[in-house]
């Protein structure tokens, strides 16, 4: 827009001024902040800082404690059960839900209204739901006992093995209704004339959906799960909340690890590490997403 | 025809095929007259059955936790999470508001509600501010770089804070204003612009550009044209981007724990505190009434603005 040629280019510095100067917040935050922040904390976790940040390098010995500890592999094992649980149940629990609204329903706006509330929610609000609602005491583990059932246990907040299905369950309830509207929005974004023309050809409606409509929706599915899986790197409230990473350290997840290493044990050179991590696990996530997005076509 | 209704599984179709096959000259014209209503179909009783179980199942949390927040601490260790109150009483909803302790402040959740909202009215003014301008240099004002510095921006959304937290953490002490309330603002500020700015951008970006070049004609400048034209225009998505920023700033957990002392926690900080305290006897009444309160105002946010919260987190999802 603001490409107007003149013979006599007056210093290309001082050019839409205003501009600049407005821009000056966000270049200070993506240059400053978003890169400089992160380029910092990789480089730090080479160190061995601890109360304060210290530039002693000392190679990667900061990575192989963390790869020795035993809460780290803890928290990584639960991020992934979490996480691919998360993902599968949220996509085809989200699908099905817009699938099912799409079916020109009465109450369609109360439907919504209701699926995205929790949505609304915090983590924090969310989690301490769940904790009372699967309570063993006085939740769900308790009604079916007393409806006959005596021996049934069912008891994610504080059984080590399960607790990371309690939290999976609260971060479903929270999360579903989200992809719920994008899958609805990407099913209305369907031509009609797809629907037609497959019921003219007497394709029965589930093939449809499977083999054209999901096909079709390739680029939807796409977004929701870069936006699913990078919110799921970043859970730390709903842990905090449901379980304080507990019982022991059964339910302990890596954002908590950064957390507690840089602000409570003083270790900060453990947090950079483990910082480090999530950031790598973000980028073998974002990288080839932000490749096909960006890269293939410039957009102007 | 026939195949048709063999290989189908849902009504609708089969109903259809049926009529087609009955009456061919009128399938020919097409349909014509009222749709015939079939109420209870076996396709619409799985319909809104599986809808209702869903929207059951979603809306129980919301039902615990008022049914428990009305009873009486005898009666929930009789009862279970789901049993409804025999005797309402408000006691919990006091006791949350007015008594609930964190260490030695027994005071209330109103101290963490009144942080909330100081911290909450200058981020949104401040966040949704620069937003909007840097929005609008980079749809009308472009300059060289600024499309770099957005797709840096808008990838930065995606690093999850723990790695940018410390940085700002000694940044903020440089300048002296660790653990105030400016810091926090500052903080919301830098982590709401990502998504806002696209927001803006976009918005700006879709407005015909005409208007932009007739207002450049008569001489108005960068301020001006944003002034007396952009900002009148974009106010519903102005409306937007103060949905996502009210609910997502009140909703905030990690910034208020790091970036503020304890007497001015947020709500969401001091309701954890409350609930998860190891000290004293569980009052689950009053945890429940907490976390309403606490609830409360995205809840309200949410059901009020209803379609535009929808909108916001769509242009928030996806990409431009």
């Amino acid at each position: 827009m603001a490409k107007t040629h003149q013979s006599a280019r007056p210093n290309q510095l001082f050019r839409n001024l205003n501009s600049k100067i407005a821009s000056i917040p966000m270049i200070f935050v993506a240059l400053v902040i978003f890169l400089g922040g992160s380029v910092w904390t990789v480089i730090y976790s080479f160190t061995n800082s601890r109360l304060l940040p210290r530039a002693t390098f000392v190679g990667f010995d900061q990575y192989e404690r963390l790869w020795g500890s035993a809460r780290w592999l803890i928290s990584i094992q639960n991020l992934a059960i979490y996480g691919i649980l998360s993902l599968i149940f949220s996509l085809v629990v989200g699908f099905v839900l817009a699938a099912l609204m799409d079916q020109k329903i009465r109450f369609e706006n109360v439907f919504r209204t209701i699926f995205l509330y929790p949505f609304a929610l915090s983590f924090i609000v969310t989690g301490l739901v769940w904790q009372w609602i699967l309570n063993p005491e006085f939740g769900i583990q308790h009604i079916v006992r007393s409806l006959g059932w005596e021996t049934f246990e069912f008891n994610p907040v504080y059984d080590p093995d399960i607790v990371i299905y309690g939290i999976l369950i609260a971060g479903l309830w929270q999360g579903t209704g989200l992809v719920m509207c994008l899958m609805l929005a990407g099913l209305r974004g369907i031509d009609e004339d797809i629907w037609k023309a497959s019921r003219v050809d007497g394709i029965p409606m589930w093939r449809t959906y499977l083999f054209i409509v999901i096909p079709m929706m390739r680029p939807v599915f796409i977004t929701t799960l870069v936006i699913i899986a990078s919110g799921i790197v970043k859970l730390y409230d709903l842990v905090v909340a449901q379980t304080s990473g507990g019982p022991g350290n059964a339910s302990e997840v890596p954002a908590k690890y950064v957390y507690d290493y840089m602000f409570q044990a003083q270790n900060l050179g453990q947090g950079f590490a483990a910082s480090t991590m999530m950031l790598l696990t973000v980028a073998i996530i974002i990288v080839p997403w932000a490749y096909l997005e960006f890269g293939g076509r410039k957009r102007g | 025809m026939a195949n048709v209704s063999t290989f189908d599984t849902t009504s609708t179709v089969v109903t259809d095929a049926a009529v087609l096959a009955t009456t061919p000259s009128r399938a020919l014209e097409g349909p014509s007259g009222r749709k015939p209503k079939r109420r209870l179909s076996r396709r619409n009783i799985i319909l809104y059955g599986t809808l209702g179980l869903a929207a059951l199942y979603y809306l129980l949390p919301l039902y615990v936790m008022v049914v428990t927040s009305l009873k009486g601490m005898p009666e929930i260790r009789m009862g279970n999470v789901f049993s409804p109150p025999m005797e309402i009483t408000f006691e919990p909803w006091v006791k949350a508001w007015a008594e609930a302790c964190t260490g030695l402040n027994c005071d209330g959740l109103s101290r963490g509600f009144w942080n909330s909202v100081r911290i909450l009215l200058p981020s949104v003014v401040v966040s949704i501010f620069i937003a909007s301008v840097s929005g609008y240099s980079l749809a009308n004002w472009r300059f060289k770089g600024s499309e770099l510095f957005f797709s840096i921006l808008i990838i930065g959304a995606f690093i999850p804070y723990q790695v940018m937290i410390y940085p700002i953490v000694i940044i903020l002490r440089e300048i002296g204003i660790y653990g105030t309330l400016t810091g926090l603002i500052i903080v919301h500020t830098i982590f709401g612009m990502p998504i806002l700015t696209l927001l803006f951008r976009n918005y700006f970006t879709s407005l015909p550009e005409e208007l932009f070049k007739a207002a450049r004609i008569d001489g108005a400048g960068f301020w001006q044209i944003y002034g007396r034209i952009m900002l009148p225009m974009a106010l519903p998505i102005f409306v937007v981007a103060m949905i996502l920023q009210v609910t997502g700033i009140w909703n905030d957990f990690l910034f208020g724990v790091v970036f503020t002392r304890p007497d001015s926690y947020p709500m969401t900080v001091q309701l954890n505190n409350i609930v998860n305290s190891v000290q004293g006897v569980k009052e689950y009444n009053v945890n429940m009434a907490a976390t309403l309160l606490t609830g409360a105002v995205p809840l309200i946010v949410y059901f009020v603005s209803g379609r535009l919260f929808v909108r916001g987190i769509a242009a928030g999802a996806v990409k431009g």
